[in-house]
């Protein structure tokens, strides 16, 4: 520990700032970890599911990352370390291999600080459906996080993690980013493996960083988008992830969508729209024009979700069966053990969804529910294609509300599906998309999305961190080391 | 059988493929080695894991579909194939639905309907007397065939006989192995075969089929399917119907029992596989499918008769790849007549060889084109040359260096009317 610094200090730097002083020698990787590990140990929020015990290998000299530890969502396969994607089901269970995400980041230099909770198998959108207890937000310890990277979000939110990894499939790093006051990224579907990622919806899941601040999200991006070998689906990122710069919005086309954006019925809150006007209203002072757009199929889009997704997971989740590893409920025969292991194993969210999916996909009703959502995946696809002829980025709220209290909206499944209503459909796209704190509403923060065409990160990067400058949004109020 | 019943069958076979490793991992194919030893994540269907497709299966597959005629789609994708059982890692098979990789084509007088690439289920050994899961009191997985990558063929049902079918899953094997695509060798589970199975009805329209599994030698598909034919005569004589079902053919006892019937049909919700990408059959692929393929067995035969051999020894050295590459061999040398030499291959050399490849033996093609040269003009006896054939099949050399040593030779202008030309 270095004499007349405490930890608390250290812990304020961003991720950024923190491999700024480390290369600069006035800190020490050591240093901070055991700070961050101090803090993760005492989290108070159930963000963390696994803590490291002790100190991580050195860090290699020159590593770009510079040993700032990362917090990862229980999903990621971590070799010897319990990875059980939020369920039951795999209780305990220690992969023999790692993610290739996470090693990536291990290798440049961002050793594993936790892992952290999460709606089981990802499914959810207030952490609520986890099987080891919700999340708190840092925020409003009477309110969720949100989901399904709610840990990621609740630990960087606190300032108990300098940065976090998570999933979204459907809006699971940027509506827990909205309603804890931090920036989430979804990058382009194809840029970062999916190998190691416990999967949930194999065409819609991608890992991402959520980061105090824009420019911690370049650099984690910077070490997680490669094309990886072990998945056919990768294609990696075309030249590198630069550190955004920009302080003015001059010549940028912004496009708000009336069909996401308040003006229909979508049901979002008041202070929600307000906030996200007020950035409108900024970004035009920073040059940008602002102009409606129309993203037609885009009220589709939840359903077109919905259909998809828990197809591909009733799919995905057939391999927890009790034979191979996880739990198993012995019941003297084999269709006793699977359904008895799957019954008591699996959460009631995730057993919906696996009826759902399996229901969509059955013989005589393929081609009304599953091949009806892909083709009306491919139209929003396409109304984005066409919008992105005529603006650089398309801007909505981010999530319909800020963080709702603990059980309020568990008794409807319909109503928490909801929340995903604006981030859904830049997931069926397959476009990056980036959530950043625009403001408060009633005390609590909200998030503005901006999405842009695929494998245009860098441009997105750009524009939210002119955003962010102008914004100045103080993350004060969920830090729980202030 | 009876000729007012007339049987229509079709045949489901399962091929596994020589390629160095597993359809979707990195895991080497397994021969025998101890159980669960050639796994890896990807194969066990552990969390988190994903597929990459083998190139050299889909290389091998296009080969197939050369060797058959088929059509070679420009696109085909993979689909998932759900359903729950221990053998089945993710609980689903990764196979191809309906894009596959080839369609149409034949097998001599059998059209082919599709031919689609998918991966191997595990193994699943029942611990009990009968080694079958009736009666035994646990199962246990042996995961290293898991993920090995298998051909599907299915025929039309243009087989009209059981002598038929044998035949046409023989033909197979025989193409298989001349193409190097897989051993096929049924004993060793790398060729399996099922048969639908059903008896037109009076009208000429189809009758309902039945499914006969698992067949796992040649014998056993003709006798399945001859068994499977009578039991449905029967049903039929006494008024009865058919009902669609899968059975199984015990070789025992010659019984066939029912494995299960249509109402337990699977639904396998047939899905595109999200993790991975279509296949595009590009140009260079078919110009390297067709650069691998040999002579085909049939192109061989029509061949070898136009040089001259007839037509019983032309089927015979086509359809045996090894002695077809020895007779050429030998043929390339100096001296023998074409059908002379062929029926010294085929007959001679065969009975001294067996089963085992001629060109590994002791005689080279060039001393046999030389020995039945020395038959031709007459300088030794065939009864002779039979012991001359003796001792090159024992220790080698040269056929006149060894008439010389040994006197064999033939006395000059005497003899060629006492002994008959083979």
């Amino acid at each position: 520990m270095t004499v007349g610094r405490n930890a608390a200090s250290i812990t304020l730097l961003t991720a950024s700032g923190a491999v700024d002083a480390i290369q600069r020698g006035e800190l020490g990787a050591a240093e901070l970890f055991e700070a961050y590990r101090a803090a993760a140990a005492g989290d108070q929020l159930n963000a963390y599911l696994w803590v490291a015990d002790d100190a991580p290998a050195p860090v290699p000299e020159g590593a770009p990352l510079a040993g700032v530890p990362l917090a990862v969502k229980d999903l990621f396969c971590t070799e010897g370390v319990p990875s059980q994607a939020g369920s039951k089901i795999l209780e305990g269970y220690r992969p023999p291999y790692t993610a290739s995400v996470v090693a990536e980041l291990a290798a440049a230099g961002a050793p594993l600080l936790g892992k952290t909770n999460q709606d089981e198998f990802a499914m959810g959108s207030s952490n609520e459906n986890s099987a080891f207890g919700p999340v708190l937000n840092p925020w409003d310890r009477t309110r969720v996080p949100g989901g399904s990277s709610g840990g990621s979000a609740a630990a960087v939110a606190a300032g108990s993690a300098p940065w976090a990894i998570g999933t979204d499939t459907g809006g699971s790093i940027r509506q827990p980013a909205a309603l804890c006051g931090i920036v989430g990224l979804k990058p382009t579907y194809g840029t970062a493996s999916r190998y190691g990622m416990i999967a949930f919806a194999s065409s819609l899941d991608q890992a991402g960083p959520l980061t105090r601040d824009v420019t911690d999200a370049a650099l984690l991006l910077r070490h997680m988008v490669a094309r990886d070998e072990r998945d056919a689906t990768s294609i990696g990122f075309p030249g590198t992830i630069e550190l955004p710069r920009a302080e003015s919005l001059k010549g940028i086309r912004l496009g708000v969508p009336e069909e996401l954006s308040g003006e229909s019925d979508v049901g979002i809150e008041a202070g929600v729209l307000d906030a996200f006007n007020a950035t409108l209203t900024l970004a035009e002072s920073l040059g940008a024009t602002i102009e409606t757009c129309h993203l037609p199929h885009a009220p589709h889009a939840l359903s077109a979700y919905y259909v998809l997704a828990p197809a591909e997971a009733s799919s995905n989740l057939a391999r927890y069966d009790g034979v191979r590893y996880g739990a198993r409920v012995e019941d003297g025969g084999l269709v006793g053990m699977y359904t008895k292991t799957r019954s008591q194993g699996f959460g009631r969210e995730v057993k919906r969804r696996i009826m759902l999916g399996t229901y969509s996909l059955s013989s005589g009703y393929y081609d009304a529910y599953y091949g009806r959502a892909q083709r009306v995946r491919t139209k929003i696809a396409d109304d984005f294609r066409t919008a992105f002829e005529s603006f650089d980025f398309v801007v909505t709220p981010t999530a319909p509300s800020v963080a709702f209290e603990l059980g309020a909206k568990t008794a409807d499944p319909l109503a928490m599906y909801l929340n995903d209503y604006c981030t859904v459909p830049m997931s069926l796209a397959g476009i990056p998309a980036i959530s950043i704190p625009n403001g408060l509403s009633e005390g609590l923060p909200t998030g503005f999305q901006l999405c842009g065409p695929a494998f245009s990160e860098n441009r997105v990067l750009e524009a939210a961190y002119a955003l962010e400058q102008a914004i100045g949004f103080d993350a004060a109020g969920g830090r729980t080391d202030v | 059988m009876t000729s007012e019943f007339e049987p229509v069958i079709g045949l489901e076979i399962h091929v596994q493929l020589s390629t160095r490793t597993k359809m979707f991992c990195g895991c080497a194919l397994s021969f025998g080695e101890p159980p669960n030893t050639l796994t890896c994540p990807v194969c066990l269907g552990l969390p988190g894991t994903l597929p990459r497709a083998n190139a050299q299966a889909i290389h091998y597959g296009l080969m197939i579909g050369l060797a058959l005629g088929s059509d070679l789609a420009p696109r085909s994708i993979f689909h998932r194939k759900n359903y729950f059982y221990p053998d089945l890692p993710k609980g689903y098979q990764i196979s191809q639905y309906d894009e596959p990789l080839c369609r149409g084509g034949s097998l001599g007088d059998v059209r082919i309907h599709r031919v689609h690439l998918e991966e191997d289920a595990a193994k699943l050994i029942h611990a009990g007397s009968s080694g079958r899961i009736h009666g035994s009191d646990a199962s246990v997985v042996d995961f290293n065939r898991g993920g090995t990558p298998l051909m599907e063929i299915v025929t039309e049902p243009d087989i009209p006989s059981p002598e038929a079918a044998r035949a046409t899953a023989n033909h197979l094997k025989d193409i298989l192995r001349a193409i190097g695509v897989s051993e096929a060798d049924m004993e060793k589970g790398q060729l399996r075969c099922d048969a639908n199975v059903s008896i037109r009805n009076p009208d000429g329209s189809f009758g309902t089929k039945t499914e006969l599994k698992n067949m796992n030698s040649f014998r056993f598909v003709e006798r399945g399917i001859n068994a499977e034919i009578a039991r449905q005569e029967a049903l039929l004589r006494a008024g009865g119907q058919v009902v669609q079902e899968t059975l199984h053919f015990d070789p025992q006892t010659e019984r066939i029992t029912s494995l299960r019937s249509k109402e337990e049909a699977h639904d396998y919700r047939y899905f595109p596989e999200p993790d991975l990408v279509p296949v595009a059959t590009s140009a260079q692929m078919l110009a390297a499918a067709r650069a691998a393929m040999p002579e085909l067995p049939a192109a061989r035969e029509q061949r070898l008769q136009s040089l001259g051999v007839s037509a019983a020894s032309a089927r015979q050295l086509a359809w045996r790849t090894e002695l077809g590459d020895y007779f050429e061999a030998a043929l390339a040398g100096d001296g023998a007549e074409p059908q002379p030499l062929a029926n010294w291959v085929c007959n001679e050399l065969v009975a001294r060889v067996g089963e085992d490849d001629p060109n590994a033996s002791k005689v080279t093609p060039d001393a046999l084109a030389k020995l039945v040269a020395l038959v031709g003009r007459k300088a030794v006896t065939v009864g002779n040359a039979k012991l001359v054939l003796d001792r090159l099949v024992a220790e080698g050399g040269d056929p006149a260096a060894i008439v010389a040593a040994e006197g064999l030779g033939a006395m000059a202008g005497g003899d060629e009317a006492l002994e008959p030309i083979v």
